[in-house]
């Protein structure tokens, strides 16, 4: 099959590249984590794609996430808000609402019948609701990224972590684990925690009965069981949601 | 009596002479002027403006013991010191001007060092950092010999100017205005009236003056042809291309604010006006190439002015209305020079900031319509409280009655610990993407 054009999405915790087809189909793709040198990673990762599906310099490439505007390689460069609304309405080919949860931020956004963004929300600056948030909780508990269903499946019922804020909630959880509270009820506290926060952003743009879930953190299926029971909506993970961005980059160029 | 002539020398001789020096030295340097072809051309007028408000400052410096001075907020009824000859600073004026210089930080750091919460107000912490000693563009402001606040733009300022009387041991005057939901009641209007008159005893009791009730009508008449032109200088923008940006008009209202009630601030503004009906004769516009017309509320973000205007230029959007410097021309017509008393009553406390929020939803979709907007940034001000409050809420409503776009930004508007670059740019691409 012949690529068509490149997405880039240069993200605060993962680097991801897809090459597409003509239709929008991705036929090679590349994560790593991010590096610190976006513009010499971008080289490297597109040379690592096309050792997977060859394609000529001429292709256009499309670059989105927090380092997009260190990609001189990149045509074109667009925000995560427009670049996951254009590969979610790619895939589902409807209007709705996304919520993509980054490793920085999360954002909820409205798509129009035409694909269009017609509003969105953002966290605020901090990494309260944010796959951060998780990432440093996790890694206090000693609990891997794998194991978070097999914890969560055991639990009971879901410790209380009411605070939002990632260094206060990591202190609560501290307090928790010294008061013999069970591993997995924390475990699946943060979570129900994550879900409230996001469900805080997003509720007021959710006018429909189903939210897709785009970005890393949708691979996480205790999230995304938490968000079903505290938004009372249906939930649909996108297939690949970790590079709708990079999809959506992509098909920007095309 | 040396005091007083060494600051009506420096009002009149050596400030303006003083002034010129530095523009013939500017020239001198033959420093390239910076481009910015995202930009409209600067205004001619600008260089006036640069001239008073440096006269204001620098005359300052030699105004206490001179003349008696007034430390007041922005909303307060200064037409009521101006007979008594006061020199008034508006710590809020001189706030902005940090920021804008990039010289806030220091002063924010002295308070806090003293104190002060970090969720204070920027303005009341830059102000008592100035007080506490800190370094201000300024160079120095004069010690107050009277402070007045009016609680119509938040209830902060009753607690900032408390402390501020605490500090340089002064009479501190508070004008409570009752927060307005719909009309005041007639018994408000009398309140407020009560405490005016109140404010102009205290006042002159200061100024050891007797009250001069012919100079206030003189004053009141002044500040409502003032507030009138500045109206007509917002309302040029109703042509297309809109021949000057919000930003320009953040920086213009600096005379509206320190100088209402005088003939220097209403000659200013007609000089203003003339330039701008000429732009709009020429069609020239305040940016380059203007696509899509914005209107911004809240307080701007001072230090970051340039940077914003220019991010917003270079993609066609022109930020060219904004309920924050429209507030200075809403309540001209309350004015009344046959009832002074009662027209500063009414005129101060319909203050946009002291209105509820079905008035703000009113006021923001009048202007978008009036100015046809396509969008609308709702600048979320840590710093300030009353103004942000409900912002999404309107955001949602505005968006639904005028078909407008509208976006959050979440900033301050001095405090630069607020701004989150990667943040801020990722919200403003996108909503900028978002316009077909």
């Amino acid at each position: 099959m012949k690529v068509a054009s490149a997405g880039i999405d240069a993200g605060s915790t993962v680097w991801k590249a897809v090459a597409i087809n003509s239709e929008g189909e991705i036929l090679a793709q590349v994560l790593e984590p991010t590096e610190t040198r976006i513009d010499e990673q971008t080289q490297k990762g597109l040379d690592a794609l096309k050792k997977k599906i060859p394609f000529n310099e001429g292709t256009p490439v499309g670059a989105t996430g927090y380092g997009r505007k260190l990609i001189s390689s990149a045509q074109k460069n667009l925000t995560e808000i427009s670049c996951h609304a254009r590969g979610c309405f790619h895939r589902v080919k409807s209007q709705g609402l996304l919520i993509d949860i980054g490793g920085q931020d999360t954002k909820a956004i409205r798509i129009g019948q035409d694909g269009s963004v017609l509003d969105f929300a953002m966290n605020e600056k901090c990494a309260a609701g944010t796959g951060r948030f998780l990432e440093v909780i996790l890694k206090r508990l000693g609990v891997s990224f794998d194991q978070v269903d097999l914890y969560a499946s055991r639990a009971r019922r879901a410790a209380s972590i009411s605070s939002t804020c990632t260094v206060f909630a990591e202190s609560e959880v501290i307090s928790l684990i010294s008061e013999g509270a069970p591993l997995e009820e924390i475990v699946l506290g943060i979570h129900t925690s994550l879900a409230k926060r996001i469900s805080a952003l997003a509720m007021r743009l959710a006018t429909w009965e189903k939210i897709y879930l785009s970005g890393g953190v949708a691979k996480n299926p205790v999230l995304v069981r938490a968000l079903a029971e505290v938004t009372g909506k249906k939930i649909e993970v996108l297939r690949d949601p970790q590079l709708i961005g990079a999809l959506g980059a992509a098909l920007s160029v095309l | 009596m040396i005091r007083r002539i060494r600051y009506e020398s420096m009002r009149l001789v050596e400030g303006p002479l003083l002034l010129k020096l530095q523009s013939f030295l500017i020239k001198r340097q033959k420093k390239k002027p910076e481009k910015y072809p995202e930009l409209g051309p600067p205004l001619k007028t600008e260089e006036r403006l640069r001239k008073m408000i440096s006269l204001h400052y620098l005359t300052g410096r030699y105004a206490d013991g001179a003349v008696p001075v007034a430390w007041a907020t922005s909303g307060a009824p200064v037409e009521i010191l101006r007979p008594l000859n006061y020199h008034v600073v508006y710590p809020e004026n001189h706030a902005a001007l940090c920021g804008a210089r990039h010289m806030a930080g220091p002063l924010l750091e002295l308070a806090e060092s003293r104190g002060y919460s970090p969720d204070l107000c920027g303005y009341a912490r830059c102000d008592l950092g100035t007080a506490f000693g800190g370094r201000t563009p300024a160079g120095r402001l004069p010690r107050p010999d009277l402070l007045v606040a009016c609680t119509n733009i938040c209830q902060t300022v009753f607690f900032w100017y408390r402390e501020l009387a605490r500090h340089f041991q002064v009479p501190l005057v508070l004008i409570d205005t009752p927060f307005l939901y719909g009309e005041p009641l007639p018994h408000q209007i009398s309140y407020i009236e009560a405490q005016l008159r109140t404010l102009a005893d205290v006042a002159s009791d200061v100024a050891r003056r007797p009250y001069d009730l012919e100079s206030l009508i003189r004053a009141t008449l002044l500040g409502m042809e003032g507030s009138l032109l500045w109206r007509q200088c917002l309302e040029t923008n109703k042509a297309k291309p809109a021949p000057w940006s919000a930003f320009d008009q953040f920086v213009h209202m600096a005379v509206i604010v320190a100088l209402r009630g005088t003939e220097e601030c209403n000659s200013y503004y007609r000089e203003l006006l003339d330039e701008l009906k000429d732009r709009v004769k020429r069609g020239i516009g305040g940016i380059a190439n203007e696509r899509h017309r914005l209107l911004w509320d809240n307080l701007p973000v001072w230090f970051k002015l340039r940077s914003l205007s220019g991010r917003l230029a270079s993609k066609g959007f022109h930020l060219m209305a904004s309920t924050y410097t429209n507030a200075w021309g809403e309540t001209a017509d309350l004015l009344n020079e046959t009832d002074p008393w009662r027209g500063m009553a009414k005129a101060y406390s319909h203050i946009y900031l002291n209105r509820d929020l079905p008035n703000k939803l009113r006021v923001m979709s009048q202007l978008v319509k009036l100015y046809e907007c396509d969008g609308v940034i709702l600048h979320s001000d840590r710093s300030c409280k009353p103004y942000s409050l409900g912002q999404i809420s309107l955001s949602e409503k505005v968006a639904q009655a005028c078909g407008a776009r509208t976006m959050l930004l979440e900033a301050d508007h001095i405090d630069t610990r607020a701004w989150v670059e990667g943040a801020v740019d990722t919200r403003l691409q996108a909503f900028m993407e978002s316009f077909k």
